[in-house]
């Protein structure tokens, strides 16, 4: 199955197969245009199996017709693609039954029930999973005899999800589960795919929440414009753990100067490693230092020897929004998602 | 499973989900018997000339034509309509990531259709029987159920070619009722054309319902005194039916257009 899929030298071909055993899917160069407009310009990814990894993006970077691709939705125009060392591109029962797909917006026959219709779609795989369990994973228990047009949109959502899992796929896909759920409709999502990831399964997640990232990723590849500018996992993404610290707190009214030693730890200094001195009394005063230990005793020493109150005062590592606003230059693209 | 037995169970979520919706399916029902009650009332007690000296009441006439337009609206106009439906809501492309193969899904599209298609011309047929006092032919039988199944197979054939021009599924009732409505009227099926100019006839000729309208008197007439068959009508409506098969085949979509 896996040597019919890959090509190349006999060096290159005998490490592609032996990637493939643990690689669920893996990416080379793909590229895919709409007329003028090129939605993916040359995307890799490898992606180990029982991972949950994370296409994180904003509207229109090409998520969605990355996942598509993979899914086989859509066609490739250029690159190599193997998913469970299969070419989606053909479209073969043998991979159709192996993977799972929860599309960003898909209905179903309003007038059956859950039980009904997560029963139909397992009717299509070969060996598929027990209905109850699969209701019961996603938290819909309660409305297991309940028409689908009775169910609200997070539990439509969850339905999605049950039939994706229906045919115990080996790789689901998830293509922005969560948008426009409220917080705790996204909390209980969150707890359904952690459980999925428990069952082993490799999960394949576009979303462009970044504490969703954060919170289910092994792995996150952040992409914008098309292409992949980050990828690894979310506490080290683009050196974040490298990055400096926040140090924040409000200036209190009347307070003396702060000590200039603290305004900048000149050595390691990156752009903006230094506190702006405050214009007006309860201001938030930001301090970005490599060394917080050192700077945040400093700065309680001295608040201490002068008696003032460090109002709201925080401390926090570079966020992955802040990485991901940085390298997605905050600006959405509109168009094709 | 098998390839019969994955289009039957196809067939038996289609059935189970088209009851739930009792409105739906009430009205899918009541819509020819109320073509057939109007026409009768309105011209029912007509004496109309088959051949010669073969007249009778245009009940006679009114059974096979309400139950050939029975056949389209359940096959042709349902599935257009339901399928662009379908498809906008994302069902299509769904079921299209699934290892369900395109062909069992729409074996349970067409053979629900068809299904509806039968009980609808039976209802009719008996409303006739009670109400208008129409003779069932029975040395017809054969040709009536073959005239039935072609013209069943051949607009749900239709049905799902259409779909491909159909923009959207909220511009598919206009689409498709402009598309079989004129049609209705210049086919025999609502009004018989005796006094057409020979042009109207000629257009409707070109389509498949004047063809199948014909078919479908021809099996239903008391007076035929062969099979019924008419092969020739049969023959133009099959060929639209593998028209549409091979158009839907090349061109249907499983995405929404838009």
């Amino acid at each position: 199955m896996t040597s019919s899929t890959t090509t190349g030298s006999a060096a290159g071909a005998g490490r592609d197969e032996g990637r493939a055993e643990d690689l669920a899917v893996s990416v080379r160069g793909l590229k895919k245009s709409y007329g003028a407009l090129e939605a993916v310009r040359g995307i890799d990814l490898d992606i180990a199996t029982g991972e949950v990894f994370a296409l994180l993006g904003p509207n229109g970077a090409g998520k969605t017709t990355t996942v598509e691709i993979l899914e086989g939705h859509r066609q490739r125009d250029g690159g190599e693609v193997s998913v469970l060392g299969h070419d989606p591109r053909r479209g073969e029962l043998a991979f159709k039954q192996r993977i799972g797909i929860v599309l960003q917006s898909t209905g179903v026959e309003p007038y059956l029930t859950v039980a009904e219709v997560v029963d139909l779609y397992r009717g299509y795989y070969p060996s598929p999973r027990d209905i109850d369990e699969v209701i019961e994973v996603v938290g819909l228990k309660d409305k297991r005899d309940e028409r689908v047009l009775k169910l609200s949109g997070g539990q439509q959502r969850r339905l999605d999800v049950a039939i994706g899992l229906a045919g115990d796929p080996e790789l689901l896909f998830l293509d922005e589960p969560t948008t426009g759920f409220d917080p705790s409709a996204r909390r209980h999502a969150w707890e359904m795919i952690k459980n999925l990831q428990a069952l082993g399964k490799t999960v394949f997640l576009t979303t462009h929440y970044m504490d969703e990232a954060q919170y289910l990723a092994d792995r996150v590849a952040i992409i914008a414009a098309g292409a992949i500018v980050a990828i690894g996992p979310p506490a080290t993404l683009a050196g974040r753990e490298q990055a400096a610290t926040r140090i924040a707190f409000h200036f209190p009214a009347g307070a003396p100067a702060i000590p200039e030693e603290l305004r900048g730890a000149p050595e390691e200094a990156r752009a903006g490693d230094t506190m702006a001195a405050p214009a007006a009394p309860n201001d938030t005063v930001e301090l970005r230092t490599t060394d917080p230990t050192r700077a945040l005793h400093k700065l309680t020493s001295w608040a201490l020897d002068n008696n003032v109150e460090l109002g709201s005062l925080s401390v926090t590592r570079s966020s992955l929004e802040d990485v991901y606003l940085e390298l997605t230059g905050g600006d959405e693209v509109e168009g094709v998602s | 499973m098998s390839s019969a037995a994955l289009a039957l169970r196809q067939i038996k979520f289609e059935n189970r989900a088209f009851w739930r919706n009792p409105a739906s399916a009430f009205f899918t029902f009541a819509f020819p018997l109320m073509f057939l009650v109007i026409f009768n009332l309105l011209f029912g007690n007509e004496e109309i000339t088959l051949g010669p000296g073969q007249s009778t009441s245009a009940s006679t006439f009114f059974v096979p034509a309400i139950a050939a337009f029975s056949v389209i609206t359940a096959c042709y106009t349902n599935i257009a309509i339901s399928v662009s439906l379908s498809r906008d809501g994302g069902v299509l492309k769904r079921v299209r990531g699934t290892p369900l193969p395109a062909w069992a899904y729409m074996a349970g599209r067409i053979g629900h259709s068809t299904i509806i298609a039968i009980l609808l011309v039976a209802i009719v047929a008996i409303a006739g029987v009670l109400f208008y006092g129409v003779d069932i032919p029975t040395n017809t039988m054969p040709a009536f159920l073959i005239t039935l199944a072609v013209g069943a197979a051949s607009f749900c054939a239709l049905g799902l070619a259409i779909t491909s021009v159909i923009p959207n599924g909220e511009a598919s009732p206009a689409i498709v009722n402009a598309s079989v409505l004129p049609l209705l009227f210049i086919s025999d099926i609502f009004i018989r054309l005796d006094d057409a100019p020979a042009w109207l006839e000629n257009v409707a000729k070109i389509f498949p319902i004047w063809h199948y309208s014909q078919a479908m008197q021809a099996a239903f007439n008391p007076f035929e005194t062969g099979s019924g068959f008419r092969f020739g009508y049969l023959a133009v409506v099959g060929a639209w039916g593998l028209f549409g098969l091979l158009a839907a085949t090349r061109f249907f979509s499983w995405e929404p257009r838009r």
